[in-house]
């Protein structure tokens, strides 16, 4: 049976297609099976985030629209081979997606994969409704600030309102929280709401924490998964997560401020 | 602890501001969201009919829906004007 994941926040610009990247590469390169939806009609950006901005021929709209099949729009990713990329369109109709169009496209793809990826656009418009209507599980994407919080609490409204499995009355869509731009040293001055913080304000099962790390951006202006950069703190975050979620017992890390060493104490590195 | 952190402990870390903001905001949008999406037109007619009989404003009637477990209180509360 394939999973439906769903990466969700309402706010924008908090990490979700650097967590839809990062966790559909984790998945795929444990040997599962993986596809990778972006849901983001207009405003594409998974494509350049993945690396196969180049490779984009049909798109996610053009198969609802029966212009192209499934098997033509999908990119294998060229690092792993489990590993497909299904673009959004970037069209202005805003009626493009439907739900019968997006439910049948998810059918294709449960029979061949096990895990499918659905990249949310921000807000609460349809292409955010349709990327969870289906959803098993949902990350939702939470920055230690206000109007994130806000916002990931109203999406989990949404979630247990408006999704297929609360339409009929089935097992609820099964929430993580995923705490990311986190910075440790700015919890402990209390410049930041804490992970117990937001834990304690959307009560959700913490799934793991992203620190504030540069190379997620450097990530991104190659068009790598952040997962793959395994040095990095982001990275090992991301691969902490994708375990935990595959039901490994790994103790949270970035949580505490990194101990300096006397050297760079005395030298005042940061 | 430093001297510098005596001093900074002394006024509420912005943090625990944004907690505290936090926790009555959401406390009180998940009580809105929880209610049934006929209240507003229930409302709405329970005014026209009060209105019938009695000339009161648009905000004399106060609607309110509780959840208590599994108990659902509906409560209403009516205004009527002093003049007879």
């Amino acid at each position: 049976m394939a999973r439906i994941i769903v990466v969700t926040s309402g706010k924008g610009g908090v990490g979700k297609t650097t967590t839809s990247a990062a966790i559909a590469m984790g998945l795929a390169k444990r040997g599962h099976k993986t596809a990778v939806i972006d849901f983001d009609v207009g405003l594409r950006n998974l494509d350049l985030i993945m690396g196969c901005e180049r490779r984009v021929v049909y798109d996610l709209v053009n198969v609802i629209n029966n212009e192209a099949t499934l098997n033509q729009a999908l990119i294998r990713d060229k690092r792993c081979d489990q590993l497909y990329i299904l673009p959004a369109s970037q069209t202005r109709d805003k009626d493009a997606l439907t739900t019968e169009g997006v439910g049948k496209i998810l059918e294709e793809l449960a029979k061949e994969f096990k895990y499918i990826v659905c990249d949310s656009p921000a807000g609460i418009e349809r292409g955010a409704t349709l990327a969870m209507y289906f959803a098993d599980d949902a990350f939702v994407v939470t920055n230690p600030e206000v109007s994130s919080v806000r916002d990931s609490d109203r999406m989990l409204g949404i979630l247990s309102s408006k999704s297929r499995r609360a339409e009929r009355g089935e097992d609820p869509i099964k929430e993580y929280l995923l705490l990311s731009r986190y910075s440790p040293d700015r919890v402990k001055l209390g410049e930041m709401l804490s992970v117990d913080d937001v834990q304690e304000i959307l009560s959700l099962h913490l799934l793991g924490v992203i620190p504030e790390s540069k190379s997620v951006l450097n990530a991104s202006n190659s068009g790598t998964p952040v997962i793959l950069d395994e040095q990095s703190d982001a990275g090992q975050a991301y691969q902490d997560i994708v375990a935990r979620y595959l039901g490994e017992d790994k103790p949270h890390r970035f949580i505490e401020e990194e101990k300096k060493g006397l050297f760079s104490k005395l030298l005042g590195r940061k | 602890m430093s001297l510098l952190d005596y001093f900074r402990s002394s006024k509420p870390s912005s943090a625990s501001l944004a907690k505290e903001r936090l926790q009555i905001l959401v406390a009180h949008e998940r009580s809105s969201r929880n209610q049934p999406s006929y209240l507003p037109q229930l409302q709405q007619e329970l005014l026209a009919v009060i209105r019938k009989y009695v000339n009161v404003g648009q905000d004399a009637i106060t609607v309110n829906f509780e959840q208590d477990g599994n108990q659902e209180t509906l409560e209403l509360n009516i205004v009527l004007p002093d003049d007879r």
